[in-house]
This record gives C-alpha cells, sequence and structure tokens, in this order.
C-alpha cells in the first residue's frame, strides 16, 4: 500500500477519510467490489428471509409466520434476489473484469459507471423502505406482497392498498436504470476499449458472454420498466392499463412482465457461463475447446431467449399455436446449451484437472446446470406445464438454474477473483468446507421439491394439513436450508478472515492465460503501467511461453 | 504481450466510445417505445366508453412537419459547426429550438382540446389511458432534448466555445433524429391505424 510506505508514522484514518476514496470512486475496480459488496449483504437479507419462509414451512400448520408476512416473504424474497444479488453481482464482475481482461485503464464511462451502482443501491434501499413507509397514507399494508413477478390485477389499487406496490415499481425501476447504464457501459468499453490486437477473436470468453448479456439487458429491461410505468399511471393517474374493469388487460401486465422476465434468467446465467468458461480451461490446463462454438452457441441462446417468454403463461388459456411456437423456442435454447456442457466436458477431458475450490463449484455447476436444463425442457411440454405449473416442480427448477447455475458460478468466480482483488488467498479447509455444506444443502433443498410438486405441492403457500405425504419431504427441505446457511457463514467468515490475514497471492496465482493475471494483486488504479499488446486469446500463454506461443497456432 | 516482441498494430481503429454509447441507449430507448406501440395497437377499439379516436382525433399535420424539419436544421447546424461558423450554427440550433417548441405547443393545444371540449382524459377509458402515455413519452422525449438545445444555446451565447463540443453537438443530434423517427411510428400507429 503507498500509503504505509510513505507515511512516516502510522497514522490513524477517520471513518470519512476511508469512506471518501470509495463514495466518491469512479474506478472500475473500487465500483465492483462495492457491487459484489452490496450484493452479498444483500444476499444475507433474502437468504434470512428464506430460511423464515422455509422455518414456516418445516411442519404443518405451523406459525412462525402470518400468512400476510409470509406473502411479503417471498415476494422481498425474489425480488431481492433477482435485482439486488443478480444484478448487481453480475456488474460488478464484469466492472471489476472487463477492462482487465480487455487490458484496458477504466470502464468507457467511468462517471456513469458510479452512477449505475448509486442507482442500483438506493432503488434497492427504496424497496426496503417499504417496510417501513408501504403503509402510505391508507395505512394499510406493508412491504411490497404482490409476488415478484407482481400480476395484475393484484397490483392495482382496489387491490393493493396503501404504497407497498409503488414502492415496488420505483425500487425495481430504478435498479433497473442502474443495469442499463451499466449495460452501456460493457458495450461501450467492449467494443471500443480493447487493447491493441484484441480482435472480437481473440476476447477472453467471459468478455464475450458479457457483451451479449449487455446486449440482453438493453432490450429486456425496457419492457420491464415501461410496464411499471404503466402500472404506476394506472395506480397514481387512474389510468385503466391492466384494469379489467375499465377495459385493460391482465394478460397485457403477464406478456409483458415476461418480455423482460425470460431473458432475465438468461440475463443472469450468462455471466456464470462466463466464469465457468474462463475457470474450468485453466484447471484442466488445456484451452477452451471450440472457442468458436461457444460464441455462437451464446449468440444464438441471446437470440432465442427473447422468444420464448410465453412459456411461462401455457396455463393462461393462450391458443394452441401459441402454446406450440413458444414450446417449440423453448426446446430449442436446449441445444445450444448442450453445446455448451459438452464443451466444457470436452476442455476437461484428457486435462491435468486440478480440483481447487472455483474447479469444484464449475463441476457442481455443470452438474446441477444439467438437471436444471432437463427439468426446463420437461417445464417447456406444454401438458406437462399444465399439470404442474405453479408448483414447487417449478420452484424446483428455477432454484436449479438459479443456485446450481449461477450462484455456484458466482462463488466459483469470486475463489477464482479473489487473490486478484485482495491480494490475499482465502483459505482452503474453510473454502471447501463451504463448497461441501452448501451443495449438500442445496441438495436437500431443492431435489425434494421437485417431488413435493409432483405430490401436488403449489408454491406461495403459507402452511399445509398434515397427512398427504408432505411432512417428511419438507423437513427435509428446512433442514437443508440450515445447511445451506452454515456454508454461507464459513464463506463470510473465510472472507473476513483471509482479507486480513491470508497468506500473499502474488500477481498470477493459478498461472492463468488472461490479461487481469498479468497486473499486480490488487491491481493498481491504471491497471496496466504499459497497455498491453495481444496476438492470440492467451495473451499470458505467450508471455509465459515465447518458445511455443498460441499465435503460432490460432 | 509486450511491446518490444510485438509491433503495436498500424490499423487498430476500434470504435468511438460515444457513438457506441449513444447507439446502445438508443436501442433501449427504442425497446421502451416499442413497448408503449403495442400497447396501443393492443386496445386499439378496446375502449368500453366514448370518445373513441375516430369521433376527437385529428391529424396534426403542422406540427408533424414542425417536427420532421427540424432533424433537417439540426443536421444543418451541425454542419455549421464543423466548419467553425459559430454564428451559423447558433442560427440553426435556434430554428431547431423554435419548431421544437412549436411541436410541443401544438401538442399542448391538442391535449388541451381534447381534455376540454371532449371530456377526454387518461382515466376515461383505454383510448385515453393508452393516447396520453404513448404521446406524453414521446413528448417527454422531445422536452429533454430541447433542454439539451437549451442548454447549449445559453451556454454559447455567455461565450463557451461551442465549436470544441462537435462530437458531443452529433450525439444530441443523433438523439434528436430519433426522437423524430420515433413520432413518425406513434403518427402512424395513433393518427392513420388507430382511427
Amino acid at each position: 500500500m503507498p500509503i504505509e510506505s510513505t507515511a512516516e508514522q502510522p497514522r490513524v484514518f477517520s471513518l470519512s477519510e476511508r469512506l471518501y476514496p470509495w463514495v466518491a470512486s469512479t474506478d472500475h475496480k473500487r465500483l465492483g467490489i462495492m457491487y459484489v459488496i452490496a450484493a452479498l449483504l444483500f444476499l444475507v437479507v433474502a437468504g434470512a428471509q428464506a430460511l423464515l419462509m422455509r422455518t414456516q414451512l418445516a411442519v404443518p400448520m405451523n406459525h412462525v409466520v402470518s400468512p400476510a408476512m409470509y406473502n411479503r416473504l417471498f415476494t422481498m424474497h425474489g425480488t431481492t434476489m433477482v435485482f439486488l444479488v443478480g444484478m448487481p453481482l453480475l456488474a460488478g464482475f464484469t466492472n471489476y473484469l472487463v477492462p482487465l481482461m480487455l487490458g484496458a485503464r477504466d470502464m468507457a464511462f467511468p462517471r456513469l459507471n458510479a452512477f449505475g451502482f448509486w442507482a442500483f443501491l438506493f432503488g434497492g434501499l427504496l424497496l426496503y423502505y417499504g417496510y417501513l413507509g408501504g403503509g402510505g397514507l391508507y395505512g394499510s399494508g406493508s412491504a411490497p406482497d404482490v409476488g415478484w413477478f407482481a400480476y395484475a390485477p393484484l397490483t392495482e389499487r382496489a387491490f393493493s392498498r396503501g404504497s407497498s406496490t409503488d414502492y415496488w415499481i420505483l425500487g425495481v425501476m430504478l435498479t433497473g436504470f442502474g443495469s442499463l447504464a451499466s449495460a452501456i457501459n460493457v458495450i461501450a468499453t467492449t467494443l471500443s476499449l480493447r487493447c491493441p490486437g484484441m480482435n472480437l477473436s481473440r476476447m477472453p470468453l467471459f468478455v464475450w458472454l458479457m457483451l451479449i448479456d449487455s446486449w440482453l439487458i438493453l432490450i429486456a429491461l425496457p419492457p420491464l420498466n415501461a410496464a411499471q410505468i404503466m402500472l404506476l399511471l394506472d395506480r397514481r393517474f387512474g389510468a385503466h392499463f391492466f384494469d379489467t374493469q375499465a377495459g385493460g388487460s391482465a394478460l397485457l401486465w403477464q406478456h409483458f412482465f415476461w418480455i423482460f422476465g425470460h431473458p432475465e434468467v438468461y440475463i443472469l446465467i450468462f455471466p456464470a457461463f462466463g466464469i465457468v468458461s474462463e475457470v474450468v480451461p485453466v484447471f484442466s490446463r488445456k484451452p477452451i475447446f471450440g472457442r468458436q462454438a461457444m460464441v455462437a452457441a451464446v449468440v444464438a441462446i441471446g437470440f432465442i431467449s427473447t422468444s420464448v417468454w410465453a412459456h411461462h403463461m401455457f396455463t393462461v388459456g393462450m391458443t394452441s399455436i401459441s402454446n406450440a411456437f413458444f414450446a417449440a423456442s423453448t426446446m430449442l435454447v436446449a441445444i445450444p446449451t448442450g453445446i455448451k456442457i459438452f464443451n466444457w466436458l470436452a476442455t476437461m477431458y484428457g486435462g491435468k484437472i486440478l480440483l481447487e475450490v472455483p474447479m469444484l463449484f464449475c463441476c457442481a455447476f455443470i452438474f446441477h446446470f444439467l438437471i436444471a436444463g432437463l427439468t426446463g425442457v420437461m417445464l417447456a411440454v406444454a401438458p406437462f406445464d399444465w399439470q404442474l405449473h405453479d408448483s414447487y416442480f417449478v420452484i424446483g427448477h428455477f432454484h436449479f438454474t438459479l443456485i446450481g447455475g449461477f450462484v455456484f458460478g458466482m462463488f466459483a468466480g469470486i475463489y477464482y477473483w479473489f487473490p486478484k482483488a485482495t491480494g490475499r488467498m482465502w483459505n482452503g479447509k474453510l473454502a471447501k468446507l463451504h463448497f461441501w455444506l452448501f451443495v449438500i444443502g442445496f441438495d436437500l433443498t431443492f431435489v425434494p421439491m421437485h417431488f413435493l410438486g409432483f405430490l401436488g405441492m403449489p408454491r406461495r403457500i403459507y402452511t399445509y394439513a398434515p397427512g398427504r405425504g408432505w411432512e417428511l419431504l419438507n423437513f427435509i427441505e428446512t433442514v437443508g436450508a440450515y445447511v445451506q446457511a452454515i456454508a454461507i457463514a464459513c464463506f463470510v467468515i473465510n472472507t473476513i478472515h483471509s482479507i486480513r490475514k491470508g497468506r500473499r497471492a502474488g500477481g498470477d496465482p493459478w498461472d492463468a492465460w488472461t490479461l487481469e493475471w498479468s497486473t499486480a494483486s490488487p491491481p493498481p488504479e491504471y491497471n496496466f503501467e504499459v497497455i498491453p499488446v495481444v496476438r492470440s486469446s492467451r495473451p499470458l500463454w505467450d508471455l509465459k511461453h515465447p518458445q511455443d506461443p498460441d499465435w503460432k497456432y490460432e | 504481450m509486450s511491446t518490444a516482441a510485438v509491433p503495436v498494430p498500424e490499423d487498430w481503429h476500434p470504435p468511438d466510445r460515444g457513438v457506441v454509447g449513444i447507439a446502445s441507449f438508443i436501442v433501449a430507448e427504442a425497446a421502451l417505445f416499442l413497448m408503449f406501440l403495442i400497447g396501443y395497437l393492443f386496445y386499439l377499439g378496446k375502449s368500453l366508453n366514448r370518445p373513441y379516436p375516430a369521433q376527437v382525433l385529428k391529424t396534426p399535420v403542422f406540427i408533424t412537419i414542425c417536427l420532421l424539419s427540424s432533424s433537417a436544421t439540426i443536421v444543418l447546424a451541425e454542419r455549421a459547426l464543423r466548419r467553425d461558423a459559430v454564428r451559423r450554427f447558433l442560427l440553426w440550433l435556434g430554428a431547431t429550438i423554435l419548431l421544437a417548441l412549436i411541436f410541443l405547443a401544438g401538442t399542448g393545444l391538442e391535449w388541451r382540446e381534447l381534455i376540454v371540449d371532449d371530456h377526454l382524459t387518461i382515466a376515461t377509458n383505454v383510448f385515453g389511458t393508452t393516447f396520453y402515455s404513448l404521446v406524453g413519452l414521446h413528448a417527454t422525449h422531445v422536452t429533454i432534448g430541447l433542454i439539451f438545445m437549451l442548454i447549449v444555446m445559453i451556454a454559447s451565447l455567455t461565450g463557451f466555445p461551442v465549436q470544441t463540443q462537435e462530437r458531443r453537438i452529433r450525439f444530441l443530434s443523433w438523439y434528436w433524429h430519433f426522437v423524430d423517427v420515433v413520432w413518425v411510428f406513434v403518427f402512424l400507429v395513433v393518427y392513420v391505424i388507430g382511427r
């Protein structure tokens, strides 16, 4: 640290002196770290909400929370996990890594970047302010309780008194503006700030994924904002967009929401794809298998993902042609996704696999995400969906994609780049404990959900009567939820401990190949002393092996 | 990787970050307007009570001509700035501002007539709901563009060297073209198809 070396005697910094460089920062690395920390804090909050729900459902006819509070819990849990954990985590990784991987000194628009972060953070606080101010002038209602997809007409004034739904609209809309700012920034950075020689064909896969991801954000988030503006007009100005009594349509909200909502799940999974595509090659000691196919697959997923939204709506009674179209387009996603999974496996095949913790999370990712994809194909079959829609099978399915897919990928990324961001190595034993407890807890919680769905348990019920055969599975799920909580505690302890006491990691602890490992850990504010020039997709390999560089073969 | 081993590629010209940024922004805005246009088309003929579009809407020919020609005047302003003719730039920028003001005034008069004479508000029926939100969203964008142009105007008149900002003026002009193109679609949907 420059401060320690230049100051003659150690000086105590006041809190505001220590906070100022963070609050006023436009540095992509600081913003990235702030995004990740804020997201992890919201993860703990939303995780606690999930624990409360699981505690309530542990045994039949339980009375831990009231029905109204349960509604608020699942609404806030879902909204938080998607908009305040998922989106900022991906924004954090992107902010931190994209300039470093491209050999740039910062993002294209540093101030816009800071705006994006603060818009997200205050959007999140506005959403949570609902717990205090949600009653509004009516004095009825608390936090939002309309579910994370806020179906009309329950969100109309007649059914949602007070201001809770308005806080949902405004809070989420503000985080959406932040995501849009961040997406525009990533696209401009990727296209304009690549270091000399960094063609699109040499760009790291993570950056490729985030480029397509930002494109999806660009076309998927405005529809949500449009629908939310309409809803706000309905609630505050007496408009009738979703007001069924005056000719409005509740169905239109569903379409508008899922036109955003389905691309959103790909927006969340792409960064995980990107991280796995970076981690698996390094820990298999092989270049990624089928680079071009990987890029083509993600572009294909990006395209298809904009035309699958109504598979969330098979049960609302669309025409059979619509059902057939959306079933077919949804199944089509399985093809490029399958290409990606096979390419990761082919990268591992014949490699010298190092089972470090990031790689363990990647293996867990591939396994669980495959299952999530398979149940997704099952749900794409419209008649199957008629049977299991809004049951715990769906809950099991999407938690497999979002935890087994997204969160496992994020943890792989956190463990992989933690030494880069902090300059310290984490504790291996605690990290392995975190991994095993988390995976076991995850499977205990979410595998039984599929079977509960088959047994007819609907989602979003606050309790259930005994004697339906749901007791044992529900109890196992709750046990699993607590095991996951212990795992997260291991992670938090490990992080806090390792930031202070972990051993020095050095610039390149994993012997990796992308540009971020060519600079110091943590990187200086200017990232690279000399802007690098690259000639292959593994520039650091070329540097380490001048006798056998990649560019001879690419 | 190191500069010694590999010479810098001579023809390394990545695109201007501002161009990419403003283009991305316009894509997002287009997605936003698309949803309101879809909403308008979806609710055509679904109003449960009067007034209906055919009874009250008049084709706003004059203000449409004004708005579309403001795209030409801002291009002339840009061209003047590129040749360092600041006075001519201000003249054409002033013309653009004037045309935008006429457009907004025309919209205001149209709304006044609809509200006062025809008793159509946002709460009357789904026609009122979709009409005021779509046209209002567009008018909001016109207003935002107008504010930016006024900032440029006032800054240049008070001595700011506007010729140094040729690139940013270009982005403002792109935004303005986008707002005009959106009006073409709004016009087609509301006043041609929707009646």
